[in-house]
Order: C-alpha cells, then sequence, then structure tokens
C-alpha cells in the first residue's frame, strides 16, 4: 500500500454545539482493502459517514477522494466521482420493483438523466447493467418483486446491486450486516471479501465476527476521537481499546 | 396493468363517443361540457405531472391556467384592436393565430414556472403549499389591478381564435382540436414517465436519499418537472379562455388551483389516465349535481372524502388496482 488512498479524510471535526461529534478524525482507504471502523453506539460512526458522502458539512478538516479535495461538493457530487454506498437504514424506491431500483443506479452511472423520451425499462443497456449487479448479489430471481415486500436481508443485498452498477472507485458501506442472520451475514461476508478486489470498502459495522475476518484495518472511533488505527491482532491486544470498547471480560 | 389499459381505451372512447352523439343529435351543450373536461383533463395532467410524479403539492397551479389564459386574451385582444402587444424591444402584434398562441401560453408558463419552481422548490411540505398558493394569489391580484386588459371585468374575445383549415366556432370542431391535444399530451406524458427522468422522478418522490446516492440531485430533477407540469397546465389555460372566448382573473383564483387538484384526486394520484377521469367525473357532477343545488359543492366534498378515506388512488385506484410498477 505505497500509493495514494482512494479516500483521505484529514483532521475531519465536526461539533453540535457543546457536543463534539467527531474530532480530529483521520483515515485513509487504500485500493483493495476493507478497512473497518467499528465503536460503541453513540461513538459519533453515523456523523462522520455523514461528513464523508456529503450529508454534513464539517467544522474543520478536509476529505479527499481520488486525490480530489471534496469537502465542498454535495452527496450527488461525490457518488458521480465514485463513491458508491450503502444506508444504515434500507434507503430504496419502496414502490418499485427490484429491477427498477438497480436500473436507477445503471442511470445514475451512465448520467443521461434528462432523457424524456426513451423507455429506461426497455433500454438493453441499462438492463444489461442492472442485471449483472443483480446476479452478483444473488437477487436475479427476485427482479419482478416490489421493494416493499423484499425481507430486510433481501433489501440489504439490494442496496448493494444498486452501488455496484455505479461501479464505484470505493465503497462506503453503513452496518450492511445488519439485522441479516447468520446465514444472511456469512453469505455477504464472501461477497464482500470478493468485491475489495474490484474497489476498497470502507465498513461500518456491529458485527464483530464479520469485521475481524474481513478487515484488513480496522480503525476503532470512541467519542468522537479514533483512539487506534491497525491491523485485527494489533486492535485485538490493544488494551485501551479492550477497556474503551470491548470490555475487559471480552476475549477476542 | 391490463385493466389499466382497458379503463384508458374507455375514457378515451367515452370522451369522443358522447359529444359525438350529441353533434348528431343537435345538443351542442354536451360537446362543450365535453369540450370543458378534456380541457380541465389536460390541466390536471399538468399538475398530475409535478404532484402525482414528483410529490410536489402546488397548490398554485391557478398561476399557470391563468397565463395560459392572458397569453391567449391579450394576443387576441391587440389583433383584433389592430394595436401592437408591445413596441419595445421588438415589435410583437396580436394574433389570431391558435398554433402561435398555444406556444406563446406554452413558453410563458414555462418560464414562470421556473421562476416560481426555482423559489418554492428550496422549501418543503406545508411550506411549499403556502407558497405557490401565495405566488397564484399574486398572480390573481396582479390581473385585478390590470385594468389595460379589463381588470376585474376580464377580457371579451369576440370570435375564437383561427386553427388552419378549421372553422373553430363549430363546437365539435374546436372539440376535435382540444382532443387531439389532449391525446398528445397523455402520449408525451406517458412516455415521459417511462424514460429514465420520469423513473429517477418518481424515485425522488418515494426517496431523496436513494436519488442522491445514484448521483442525482432532487432539486433539478424536480424544477423541471415543476417546468414541465406548468406548461401543460398553460396550455390548458389558453385552449380554456378560447372555450370561452373570455378570460378574467377568476382563472388565477385559488378555487382554480383546488379544482385542477380535484381532477388529480379524483382520477388518481400519479395514473397518466387519472386527471381525465377526475375531470370528466367532475364535470358530470357539476352538471348533474349542480341542477340540484346551488350547493352542490357539499356532495363533492362528500365524494372527495369518500374517494380519499376509501379508495387507494381515485377512479384508478378503485378500478384498476394499486399501481403495479411498469417493467
Amino acid at each position: 500500500m505505497t500509493n495514494n488512498p482512494i479516500l483521505a479524510v484529514r483532521s475531519l471535526t465536526k461539533s453540535f454545539g457543546g457536543l463534539v461529534a467527531s474530532k480530529n478524525i483521520n483515515i485513509d482507504l487504500y485500493a483493495g482493502e476493507i478497512h473497518a471502523l467499528i465503536g460503541p453506539n453513540g461513538a459519533g460512526k453515523s456523523t462522520l459517514i455523514q461528513q464523508i458522502t456529503g450529508g454534513l458539512t464539517s467544522d474543520e478538516g478536509e476529505v479527499y477522494f481520488d486525490g480530489q479535495e471534496i469537502s465542498s461538493l454535495n452527496t450527488a457530487a461525490r457518488t458521480r466521482l465514485g463513491m458508491g454506498r450503502t444506508f444504515q437504514i434500507s434507503s430504496l424506491a419502496m414502490e418499485y420493483t427490484v429491477l427498477q431500483n438497480v436500473v436507477l443506479g445503471a442511470i445514475g452511472f451512465r448520467g443521461k438523466v434528462f432523457d424524456f423520451f426513451n423507455n429506461a425499462m426497455k433500454d438493453r443497456e441499462l438492463i444489461n447493467r442492472a442485471e449483472t449487479a443483480l446476479v452478483q448479489v444473488g437477487l436475479e430471481d427476485f427482479r419482478t418483486y416490489r421493494t416493499s415486500d423484499l425481507s430486510h436481508g433481501q433489501r440489504r443485498q439490494l442496496e448493494v446491486a444498486v452501488a455496484l452498477t455505479l461501479s464505484p472507485k470505493a465503497f462506503l458501506m453503513d452496518e450492511p450486516m445488519a439485522g441479516l442472520g447468520a446465514e444472511g451475514s456469512k453469505r455477504l461476508t464472501g461477497f464482500l471479501d470478493e468485491l475489495r478486489k474490484q474497489a476498497p470498502i470502507l465498513l461500518i459495522e456491529h458485527d464483530m465476527d464479520a469485521v475481524f475476518s474481513l478487515a484488513d484495518r480496522i480503525s476503532v472511533l470512541v467519542y468522537g476521537e479514533i483512539i487506534a488505527t491497525g491491523s485485527v491482532d494489533e486492535i485485538r491486544q490493544n488494551p485501551q481499546v479492550r477497556s474503551a470498547y470491548l470490555g475487559e471480560e471480552d476475549t477476542l | 396493468m391490463k385493466k389499466e389499459m382497458y379503463l384508458n381505451i374507455g375514457l378515451m372512447a367515452l370522451m369522443l363517443v358522447v359529444p359525438l352523439v350529441a353533434w348528431v343529435s343537435d345538443e351542442p351543450f354536451w360537446i362543450t361540457l365535453a369540450t370543458r373536461a378534456v380541457i380541465f383533463a389536460i390541466a390536471g395532467i399538468g399538475l398530475n405531472f409535478a404532484l402525482g410524479f414528483g410529490g410536489l403539492v402546488s397548490f398554485g397551479h391557478a398561476a399557470f391556467f391563468g397565463l395560459g389564459g392572458y397569453a391567449m386574451g391579450i394576443l387576441a385582444y391587440h389583433a383584433q384592436t389592430y394595436t401592437p402587444v408591445f413596441e419595445w424591444p421588438f415589435l410583437l402584434e396580436g394574433s389570431k393565430s391558435m398554433l402561435l398562441i398555444w406556444l406563446v401560453a406554452i413558453v410563458v408558463s414555462a418560464l414562470a414556472a421556473l421562476a416560481i419552481g426555482a423559489l418554492s422548490l428550496r422549501t418543503t411540505g406545508v411550506y411549499f403549499i403556502m407558497i405557490t398558493l401565495a405566488f397564484g394569489q399574486m398572480f390573481y391580484y396582479f390581473s385585478i389591478s390590470w385594468s389595460t386588459y379589463g381588470g376585474e371585468d376580464g377580457l371579451p374575445i369576440y370570435v375564437r381564435n383561427e386553427f388552419p383549415g378549421l372553422n373553430t366556432m363549430d363546437p365539435i370542431q374546436y372539440f376535435a382540436i382540444c382532443y387531439v391535444v389532449l391525446t398528445l399530451i397523455l402520449i408525451l406524458v406517458h412516455r415521459m414517465s417511462q424514460s429514465s427522468f420520469g423513473m429517477m422522478l418518481q424515485a425522488a418522490r418515494q426517496n431523496e436519499k436513494r436519488v442522491q446516492a445514484v448521483g442525482q440531485t432532487p432539486y433539478s430533477l424536480y424544477l423541471v418537472a415543476f417546468t414541465i407540469s406548468g406548461a401543460i397546465t398553460g396550455l390548458a389555460g389558453a385552449l380554456f379562455a378560447d372555450l370561452n372566448r373570455f378570460v378574467s382573473p377568476t382563472m388565477f383564483s385559488w378555487h382554480v388551483s383546488g379544482e385542477i387538484m380535484i381532477f388529480v384526486i379524483l382520477g388518481g394520484v400519479g395514473r397518466v389516465f387519472g386527471p381525465l377521469a377526475g375531470a370528466a367525473l367532475y364535470i358530470l357532477l357539476e352538471h348533474t349535481l349542480g341542477g340540484l343545488s346551488e350547493y352542490w359543492h357539499i356532495y363533492l366534498g362528500a365524494l372527495l372524502l369518500g374517494v380519499v378515506l376509501f379508495t387507494r388512488g381515485g377512479i384508478y385506484g378503485l378500478f384498476a388496482g394499486r399501481e403495479v410498477a411498469h417493467d
């Protein structure tokens, strides 16, 4: 990992009144890696994600993506640069079919959104792109389902599929395993393991089994501060992390 | 999906048969009623594009309806008085050509919608409703005080405007013009609803975050939709003024905004043909109930309550089921 990071977060700070939600945060995401961000509830993970994706403006610090400073860009612009994301709480067009949701991603990738006359659902280019992503996550048999009829886990998969259609340079995944169940998270773990070859993943996750089996590096966020960054083993052995996050008695 | 198509075809046929029968049996009144329904449907289709597809609850679409009406009124007034509309920065003569009037109506209302949308779309929810209402009322009071064009009394036009090859004063021929315009608008809106733009717009209505996460800005989508919406309703205004050969500030009043919204809700929000069903039913009720009592709006109100409470999506929701995503 000698090359430049795809995503570089530098001295990012954000406070809400007296509450400092993120304090002087530095994170790097390099090609080919899964960098996990963990931390107890209320540590400021969601705030940080918002600052990175453009939902919140930071008080201080910068975000660099693919060598470019993006701190002043909005969410849509950051997505167009290649930042693909999935949400903590599934954020899909619930009235649409599964395929339509993925086609949205394909339209976004192509960028010709002000096309008023051609039927998008009959556009081979869009459909092919969408179908490929559905096959990748294993949802191809559900393409005609209404999204609101999907299970929680399937919605998660669908979010990943939509992100895939964008061919992003990096993924930001906010708790993709949440509520998946053992079988589901095992499947997704295998999938993400492969996905990192396509683009690196900044993974916010509570499922420690998944984190420890997947992550190349882990950053630990506590009370808005990164208290440690390192390999799985380093983090496991870090006494500060053990007391702050994992609890003294937990054996890892 | 199938049911919806039958309903569409049935409606279009009905809207054609009623005036034709009236024409054969020499009942021009019914032709005029049908023409009114068709024009109201176009206005509703315009609003539905913003409200149904984009989720933009505009309570100020009378502004565009009225602008279309006044575009016709002003051009025709200057043509019948042989005076120019204005001489600076360029000379603009009045006109009796329907096609030219439509073009002006569309451009003027689209520009107004662009400006109103650009400001109003910075707000959402109730504030958006109130701001669009306020813009509508601005136009209303402006038209009342603009004495050059009749002020409160409005502006009568003596002869209906001209359409190449047709006698527009003949009710059935004017109906035919409006019916063809309706058909073209329906085709256009249907295609737009399935296009990349239409899909993204409807996705923005469902979930703005989703649209941002695929790299699109909801505001731009809404603004374009609002502009198209205003242009369509403006065209309806020009047709309506020509039908009555009269424009007045009432076209700008908030009652009109409410009526247009009623067409959309009665027919089925977000259904391409919904406003046609809504407008037809409205005209029918106005005619039948209006004969029973001056206060027929009471019954209309009760019906509207029933529709909102018990049908999921107006007439179309009732007869064609919930909208199945088209693919």
